[in-house]
């Protein structure tokens, strides 16, 4: 015998148990504290940690190819094994674009080097990002990085002909279609949430009608085709009312909330401070409540992070000048706890559900966000609730340090994740 | 008062009626055989000027010299992206050069809160425009003048009507005007086309209308606003004369005013556009001495802001260093 036995561990927040860890595999799931020790295997104390499978991200930005100093994907999986994740979507807008085989092949294969967690490459709809003709989304498919989920993230794939397109010729290799909805014209030098801070603070506004407009024409272009799509990043009350109409009348849609829109608002924006220029923008708290609620019944299927590093001169600059973008893999765990857990909107079976089995279905991935149970693969987050971390630049391992939550005390704690068995955090700290 | 003027929303009605009544003490400056008061003597005062705007900096060097401040003009025309170096390179080397007191105006609403507490300089901030958001100079220099015209110069503000007329969308003399006015009391109504107000303004205030005649005949003070030509081709309206029409200050509206009601403009005008020439150079018209007010108000924010406790702490220093 050998692996690591995980003792008296809370199985998703419920019974505990002793997790024995082997081959890659849960190998058992035993009685808690029955086996004093296994031969060969490391034991952990998991006493008051709770046990959930690994964590999925749907929307990473790696930043690798083209912005290394921003972040690069080794950095950016030790950060995401640090908050939880074992498997994570890299976004398609690097430098080079990710819209051909060869640069999500470069993207998997860095990803797969690294072994933090298993990179997932997300493909360009369209060439360069550019909105004008389809990418090879055929040979992406093919590609070793076997790619199915499609996303021009960063820009909406505005143009409703070429979005048509799109849904249905994915749907010759059962890929989907994450779309970044952005009226472009609504939002032509958009700087936060359009509305009562915007107008105090002469900042030009990013109306919630421009995220909801697109939503409305894609899933009607959704359900007539008879396509996948999921929509990135949803902000706003209006969206998750239109997202709700959309299921009642089963259209095949799914959607994402980012950690930092359940919990953060537009009034931040008050001191112009860049740390919280974030596209789509922080909204309103009416805006906040209604996804917390929305993520609570299943509008919004799953988090994801929007991971978005920026090097320094990015943000230490005027508002206007500085970049769109936050971190999010390390604390999206604790964000989740304290917005959707410790408010009793979800039990930790369900944010399970939300963090890692529905965004491994959405973006078909085989095997992750499995239930933990023996013959499954190993992939484990141990999580404890009752700690609290004091966010400061020191625990940040991401090569950027905009995060919003800097300064703020959140609750929980990863404190270790196992990937097909083998550690990639222990003790909160990552191996290597 | 703050360290820093940001933004009219930084000053108390207390802070208002200090500077007010300071600029007042100033304005005779202006008249005295010898326009230069000792008070700055050894500070430093920049003016960084993003944008261009020649009377707005010419007025705040003209407040700093006759306090007897040394006066550091640094224009960056353009954004600081566009020119390369970044607004904080420009910050440090400002405060490597020992600047009391930065008064910048840059087209990036919020460029000079970022200056303020981005911790890159030390010195007193002073927003001299920035972007669409405020211009709090421009609100205390027009408050300075209606305390001269209404109520008798008896300097109580609260109660007046003002109508504040035209692009308040992208107006920052429009922002600050209603936080101020709304300190001292004073009613004001904007009037524009929906598209040329914010979504949000309802939270502001003040009240709003699209009529301009319905408002004409009730107020003490109207000010018209610039109207960018280039606004028409956004669709903000559908042209200049339809604009001139319907929020133009002509002859007619210009009769309607009642007795005594002044009219004001920041500067520069289009004239024929938002206001005809009889208005702009009629009797009612105070718009030449907003701009000499201007200097006054200014004067009297550099004294306060840099002056006081401040002022008696350097001058201490100098002495041990001495």
């Amino acid at each position: 015998m050998s692996g690591y036995l995980l003792r008296g561990v809370s199985l998703l927040g419920n019974e505990q148990v002793d997790l024995h860890l082997d081959n890659g595999v849960i190998a058992e799931v035993s009685e808690p504290n029955t086996k004093l020790r296994i031969t060969g295997a490391k034991t952990i104390q998991g006493d008051g940690l709770i046990a959930l499978p690994g964590l999925v991200d749907l929307h990473t930005h790696l930043r690798e190819p083209g912005r290394e100093d921003a972040e690069t994907i080794e950095s950016g999986t030790r950060a995401a094994a640090l908050g939880g994740y074992t498997a994570v979507h890299a976004m398609a807008n690097t430098d080079p674009v990710a819209d051909t085989a060869g640069v999500v092949e470069q993207v998997w294969r860095l990803g797969k080097e690294a072994g933090f967690c298993d990179v997932y490459p997300i493909g360009a709809v369209t060439i360069g990002l550019g909105g004008e003709r389809l990418a090879e989304l055929g040979a992406m498919a093919d590609s070793h990085a076997r790619v199915r989920v499609f996303s021009d993230d960063g820009k909406c794939v505005s143009d409703p002909i070429l979005m048509r397109r799109a849904l249905e010729y994915v749907k010759s290799f059962g890929g989907v279609i994450a779309q970044h909805a952005q009226e472009p014209r609504l939002t032509e030098g958009a700087q936060m949430n359009e509305g009562e801070v915007s107008a105090t603070l002469g900042l030009k506004g990013w109306p919630a009608v421009a995220e909801e407009a697109i939503i409305a024409r894609d899933v009607l272009l959704t359900e007539h085709v008879g396509s996948k799509l999921h929509i990135c990043h949803v902000s706003t009350a209006g969206s998750v009312e239109i997202l709700r109409w959309a299921k009642s009348r089963g259209i095949n849609v799914t959607a994402e909330v980012t950690p930092h829109h359940l919990l953060l608002t537009d009034e931040l924006a008050r001191g112009y401070d860049p740390i919280y220029k974030v596209n789509p923008p922080l909204r309103t708290a009416k805006d906040v409540q209604a996804l917390r609620q929305a993520l609570a019944e299943g509008v919004i299927d799953a988090v994801a992070t929007d991971h978005a590093p920026h090097p320094i001169e990015d943000k230490d600059c005027e508002w206007q000048a500085a970049a769109f973008g936050m971190l999010g893999l390390q604390s999206a765990l604790s964000v989740v706890q304290q917005t959707m857990v410790d408010t009793g909107l979800l039990t930790w079976a369900q944010v399970a559900e939300r963090m890692s089995s529905k965004p491994a279905r959405i973006g078909q991935i085989a095997n992750h966000g499995r239930p933990l149970s023996a013959g499954e693969p190993a992939n484990i987050t141990l999580y404890d609730p009752t700690a609290l971390t004091l966010i400061s630049e020191t625990n940040i391992v991401s090569k950027s340090r905009n995060s919003p939550y800097l300064g703020m005390s959140l609750p929980g704690q990863v404190i270790a994740t196992f990937l097909r068995g083998m550690p990639t955090v222990l003790n909160g700290s990552s191996i290597r | 008062m703050h360290r820093h003027l940001l933004s009219a929303a930084d000053l108390s009605l207390e802070d208002t009626l200090l500077i007010l009544d300071t600029a007042e003490e100033m304005s005779r400056v202006a008249d005295a055989p010898v326009r230069k008061l000792p008070t700055l003597r050894g500070r430093t005062v920049v003016n960084l000027f993003f944008e261009d705007s020649t009377r707005t900096r010419i007025s705040f060097e003209a407040a700093a010299k006759r306090l007897s401040a040394d006066v550091i003009n640094f224009s960056a025309k353009g954004s600081s992206v566009s020119k390369g170096e970044s607004l904080k390179d420009t910050a440090l080397t400002l405060e490597a050069m020992g600047a009391d007191a930065v008064v910048i105006r840059h087209s990036a609403s919020g460029a000079p809160h970022r200056l303020a507490n981005a911790g890159w300089l030390r010195g007193s901030v002073l927003n001299a425009g920035d972007g669409t958001h405020e211009h709090p100079t421009q609100a205390l220099l027009d408050a300075f003048t209606m305390r001269r015209h209404l109520r008798a110069g008896k300097g109580d503000l609260s109660g007046i009507q003002v109508a504040i007329v035209g692009d308040v969308l992208h107006s920052r003399v429009a922002r600050s005007n209603v936080i101020l006015l709304a300190t001292l009391g004073a009613q004001v109504t904007l009037v524009a086309p929906a598209t040329l107000l914010p979504v949000g303004v309802e939270s502001w205030p003040c009240s709003v209308s699209y009529d301009l005649d319905s408002v004409i005949a009730k107020v003490d003070v109207v000010m018209a606003l610039r109207v960018q030509l280039e606004r028409m081709n956004a669709a903000f309206f559908p042209s200049a004369r339809e604009y001139s029409r319907r929020f133009g200050l002509d002859s007619t509206r210009l009769a309607r005013l009642p007795d005594g009601a002044i009219v004001m403009h920041p500067g520069p005008m289009n004239r024929g556009l938002e206001i005809s020439a009889e208005a702009a150079d009629g009797l009612r018209s105070v718009i030449v001495e907003q701009v000499a007010n201007g200097v006054s108000v200014r004067m009297a924010v550099l004294y306060l802001l840099l002056g006081g406790a401040q002022l008696a702490e350097h001058g201490q220093k100098a002495l041990v260093e001495a």
